[in-house]
């Protein structure tokens, strides 16, 4: 009996919480017919916003893939001091709200900051793409490490090591022994840092200038057409990135490693 | 950190050192300096630019203060919450068989995957005015979370998940065998080897509520003393011009934030060797 009640208990609990108000929002997308929908999610804005999300993801996620392999395996296979302080730095993000990551950025790169000259020189990074950028990769910068990491504690270095005595080069041990092993971590990795990327809404934010059809993300046009009392036009976007965000879901499934 | 012992319990590859390591490490650790430390410092020299007594002043701002306890109690509220609905989905997903388990073990995933604007909006428009349910949250702390609990419902569950996979199950027959009721082998047997997972769960999850911005800055209303929360405030600071203000409430919540996550971590590894006795 207490089986089934914590069965529906937890059920219930999901679909009060996730699930009705995520289908809700396909309904009420959709509740003036498939047509209205499109055209709200193809208007020069919204094309254009979605266009600069894919941009910054393509730019954000390859590089915080390769920085993520190098610094797991610096930090499983390298020996020196301060990897304690790097395996830190790595979580930093996960602990920061996205906002004081954004601040941190203004404080940085705005009038009177460090690096606030770059400006003068017609370096704009701040209300500008380069910006909305670093953000990105501030915040999806710890997921493929976290990914790769304990793969790289669990296949140890004997196969690598066997590479090596028959005399394979350090490159060549990688490409051949070490990547294979690693690359169904770097994958899901890489979804998540995607979904991250694309999805990223507070760093943005306070980094972006937020001018349409310039410096507006899908996420910002999101809550830019819902103060602009444009609900219809939110609700079609949203789900743009709700089907995005159950494209990921899948991948991940399919990622999974079986023993789980 | 945990990890990082672990690391060094483990041989190195001498093939890292000759191919190139140092120059791979000087590589990602410029890249971490530059995007990650260089504007964390900079927020930090901005926060204590104007003297101690400026930093404290800004930072204790009076509508700054309400906005940091609200948030810090909602993070606790969420992060309680998250304990137990957490550790109970896991253990339907684990323990329990019904059709469509696959499906709901994947949905877990979603609020990892969906854009926090768009949790926020999918939030508002159920349960927000004109709500087909007739429920109106918006501008409440219920509504505020409600809203931490959709984003940071995967934490613990996917935390606990793994370790009650693993968990004998033969230790619970044998309580069991031996007189113990249901409760008796949860609170004996069961919770203790859970309690390290659900931790850090609950701390990754008690993290992101703290700093929560994009999911609650549609449904809080923002109301000063009232339903404005930390990182809306700091937003609401940076916008308006106060760029030190913003970052003397964000050194104070971050130092509170990572105080508490270094409380919890000392709590479970010292939870974790008393129990190894």
């Amino acid at each position: 009996m207490s089986r089934y009640l914590l069965r529906f208990g937890v059920l219930g609990y999901l679909a009060l919480i996730l699930l009705v108000p995520v289908g809700f929002v396909f309904y009420r997308a959709f509740e003036h017919g498939f047509a209205h929908a499109w055209d709200a999610v193809t208007t020069p804005e919204a094309l254009h916003a979605l266009w600069l999300t894919l941009l910054i993801a393509a730019i954000a996620v390859p590089v915080n893939t390769i920085v993520g392999v190098i610094l797991a395996l610096a930090l499983v296979r390298g020996r020196f001091s301060g990897r304690g302080l790097l395996n830190a730095v790595v979580d930093l993000p996960l602990a920061i709200s996205p906002v004081i990551v954004g601040l941190g950025l203004v404080l940085l790169y705005g009038r009177g900051g460090w690096l606030g000259g770059l400006a003068d020189h017609g370096l704009h990074i701040l209300f500008a793409v380069p910006g909305m950028v670093l953000a990105t990769m501030f915040v999806s910068m710890p997921f493929v490490v976290r990914e790769v990491v304990p793969v790289l504690r669990e296949i140890g270095i004997e196969q690598e090591q066997a590479a090596e005595t028959l005399g394979a080069a350090p490159f060549q041990v990688f490409r051949r022994v070490t990547f294979p092993a690693i690359r169904g971590a770097v994958a899901y990795g890489v979804v998540l840092t995607t979904a991250r990327a694309i999805g990223e809404f507070g760093a943005v934010s306070a980094v972006a200038g937020n001018v349409e059809g310039k410096t507006q993300t899908l996420p910002l046009y999101v809550k830019a057409q819902f103060d602009g009392f444009d609900t219809a036009g939110a609700y079609a976007s949203s789900v743009v990135l709700a089907l995005i965000a159950i494209a990921v879901v899948v991948s991940l499934r399919v990622l999974q490693p079986k023993e789980h | 950190m945990a990890s990082s012992t672990a690391a060094l319990e483990h041989p190195t590859g001498a093939g890292w050192s000759r191919a190139g390591g140092g120059l791979a490490r000087g590589f990602v650790t410029a890249y971490l300096s530059l995007v990650v430390l260089l504007p964390l410092a900079a927020l930090v020299w901005s926060a204590r630019g104007g003297g101690l007594a400026e930093f404290w002043h800004q930072a204790t701002e009076p509508e700054a203060i309400a906005a940091l306890k609200l948030t810090l109690g909602l993070a606790a509220a969420c992060a309680a919450v998250n304990a137990v609905a957490g550790t109970a989905t896991a253990w339907v997903l684990v323990r329990d068989r019904f059709p469509g388990k696959g499906l709901v073990d994947s949905v877990i995933d979603l609020p990892f995957a969906l854009p926090t604007i768009v949790a926020g909006l999918t939030l508002l428009a159920l349960y927000g005015p004109g709500g087909p349910f007739g429920i109106d949250v918006a501008f409440t702390r219920i509504g505020i979370l409600m809203a931490l609990l959709f984003v940071t419902l995967p934490f613990v569950v996917r935390a606990v998940q793994p370790v009650l996979i693993e968990l004998d199950e033969d230790m619970e027959d044998a309580a069991a065998s031996l007189g113990a009721g249901p409760i008796g082998v949860f609170r004996k047997i069961v919770f203790p080897n859970l309690l390290p997972a659900v931790l850090s769960g609950v701390a990754l999850a008690f993290a992101r509520a703290v700093g929560e911005f994009g999911a609650v800055v549609l449904i809080s209303g923002n109301i000063p003393f009232k339903t404005e929360v930390s990182s809306v405030y700091i937003f609401g600071q940076l916008q308006s011009g106060n760029g030190s203000g913003a970052a003397a409430v964000s050194v104070l919540l971050l130092a509170i934030s990572l105080g508490v996550l270094l409380a919890i971590g000392a709590f479970r590894r010292w939870r974790t060797r008393h129990d190894r006795v």
